[in-house]
């Protein structure tokens, strides 16, 4: 059973198929959605572009279904999907030991070049201790994605999977949707 | 019904078969080397390389292909260790009954440093695609990353394909090679040793890089059965920090107890926990408290970093297989590059090879991104 979907783009921000929010030019949409919804998780900063955008889509989704937060446990899993893996984190960190004269390697931009990093970032803010997983698809695939979410209910202790496909291959081109799956 | 594994193949420095891989292993070769200045790096490292002469003749005589496309190494790792596993049995790659499943951290990402980079190439997705498409097979591959956790990821994957129903059987393929912006990166988190690793000594220094390609296939088949057969498997986050495992060890625990409750197994009928042992201060010691934990501190401990060092994408499958072999004959592998405990729980770690009679063992891994995950493998026929 699908509980609330979040649609996350560039330009707006839509909950349950309704736009709650648009983008205004010249300005960071991530930062403003971060603020509106006084997400208060300073960590948010140091993000790549990626787990930024699965950060705060994952939030909006969990505001909606309201209820206790934070509290640890492992019936819940995470389980995100996209083509381009950490394609843009990847880029950034390339550009750091492209040139023999300015070798510069980040351990702060290298930790985000893969792309189970977002997985990780939402268990760590909601202490999610159940299943997380990241899976590649060739392609955008409904049917790819809810076969794998059957699979993930397998696990006997996974009674709910927070699930969709968050892609970010450059700074202004991303896209989230996010819903919440409860075993039936 | 159960999942059996019916074919395998390993490609990696130590050899480019399973059996090769598994006498090298016995013989206590390594392939780990250090290099002053790899690929022009400013820094000396250790690290395990495929030879590329070997792999092109492989691949040349072996895997049939246009000539006219010039792959990558990771492309011919991947498509000669599936080629090599495939030929040993009779599965059709090409029905709509099999799925191809890839584990890989960094797949094709040294294109990067290409002048103008065929950025669609560089997704792991994008491999699994084509690896499904050299076979003829029509369904979707998946591609699981989950850093350092991957090559046990995708064969849970697998197992759930075929215990539900969905497919019959699945070619799973572990794969990743090295280069200037994976070594870079560990050198950047100060997580590599200029030296041979030393997995759960108090010497550790950190971790060795590694290539390889590991393919296992899996097939649904009735109870009777021979062979090795995967009984559950289970994946926990730490829900802690992004980049170091927990200090309680919660995720690879919680993995642990999973896996041993799901297979109903006991602590008795181990032959071996077979580890990530990165040979890191943090990964040896977490995995310590965890062991400890989940009660399992009176099984035998081994990890197979000192032979390979750390392969990424293909360790949990090349580890896997490894052990099946080992526990084949009798024998649970030394690990080597151990030498005093150097963690604060105790586990039962040995530098030299001991005998067992048992056939049931449990491969643990964590990763970045606070995962981890357990899987429990039985081969009843060894009684």
């Amino acid at each position: 059973m699908v509980k609330h979907t979040v649609k996350l783009t560039p330009n707006y921000l839509e909950v349950n198929g309704k736009r709650v929010a648009e983008a205004v030019a010249g300005e960071s949409f991530l930062t403003k959605l971060y603020r509106l919804y006084n997400m208060e998780y300073p960590k948010f900063f140091k993000m790549d572009v990626l787990c930024k955008v699965g950060f705060v889509a994952s939030e909006v989704l969990l505001g909606t279904e309201g209820g206790e937060r934070f509290v640890p446990r492992s019936d819940r899993a995470v389980l995100l999907f996209n083509r381009h893996s950490s394609l843009h984190a990847d880029n950034t960190f390339q550009r750091t030991i492209a040139n023999p004269d300015e070798f510069y390697p980040s351990p702060s931009v290298f930790v985000y070049t893969l792309p189970n990093i977002v997985t990780g970032e939402i268990a760590i803010r909601n202490k999610y201790q159940g299943e997380s997983s990241f899976i590649l698809l060739p392609e955008k695939s409904e049917e790819a994605m809810d076969q794998a979410v059957a699979r993930a209910f397998m696990d006997r202790e996974t009674t709910s999977v927070l699930t969709g496909w968050v892609e970010a291959v450059s700074e202004t081109e991303y896209e989230a949707l996010l819903d919440l799956r409860l075993k039936t | 019904m159960i999942i059996r594994k019916i074919a395998e193949n390993i490609v990696s420095p130590l050899g480019f078969t399973t059996e090769e891989n598994f006498a090298s292993v016995m013989a206590g070769h390594t392939a780990l080397r250090r290099y002053d200045s790899l690929w022009d790096l400013p820094f000396p490292c250790f690290v395990s390389l495929i030879p590329d002469e070997r792999l092109d003749a492989e691949f040349e005589t072996q895997v049939p292909c246009s000539t006219s496309t010039v792959y990558t190494k990771f492309e011919k790792c991947v498509l000669l260790s599936a080629t090599k596993a495939l030929k040993q049995c009779e599965l059709d790659a090409a029905s709509d009954r099999v799925v191809f499943i890839l584990s890989s951290t960094k797949g094709n990402v040294t294109l990067l440093s290409d002048e103008n980079p065929d950025i669609e190439r560089v997704t792991p997705a994008h491999t699994a695609q084509l690896v499904a498409r050299h076979f003829h097979n029509p369904n979707t591959p998946i591609t699981v990353s989950n850093a350092c956790i991957s090559g046990l990821c995708a064969q849970i994957e697998a197992y759930r394909c075929l215990m539900s129903g969905q497919y019959d059987a699945a070619v799973v393929i572990g794969a990743d090679v090295l280069s200037p912006f994976i070594v870079a990166g560990f050198q950047s988190l100060k997580a590599l040793s200029d030296e041979q690793c030393r997995p759960f000594s108090a010497n550790r220094k950190g971790l060795n890089l590694g290539e390889a390609a590991a393919t296992v296939v899996y097939s649904v088949d009735d109870d009777a059965a021979d062979g090795w057969r995967m009984l559950a498997g289970a994946v926990r986050n730490d829900a802690n920090h992004i980049s170091g495992p927990s200090r309680t060890g919660e995720g690879s625990y919680q993995a642990l107890t999973a896996v041993i409750r799901d297979s109903g197994l006991s602590t008795n009928d181990l032959a071996c926990l077979n580890v990530h042992g990165t040979s890191t201060m943090y990964n040896d010691e977490m995995e310590s408290i965890a062991i400890n934990r989940a009660a399992l501190n009176a099984v035998p401990v081994n990890a197979m970093k000192g032979y390979y060092g750390h392969t990424l994408g293909a360790a949990g499958i090349l580890e896997t297989l490894l052990t099946m072999r080992a526990l084949e004959d009798g024998i649970v592998p030394g690990t080597r590059g151990f030498d005093e405990l150097g963690v604060s729980m105790p586990v039962k770690v040995s530098s030299q090879s001991v005998d067992t009679d048992k056939h049931t063992f449990v491969k643990l891994l964590s990763g970045f991104g606070g995962c981890n995950a357990a899987a429990a493998f039985t081969n009843p026929n060894l009684k």
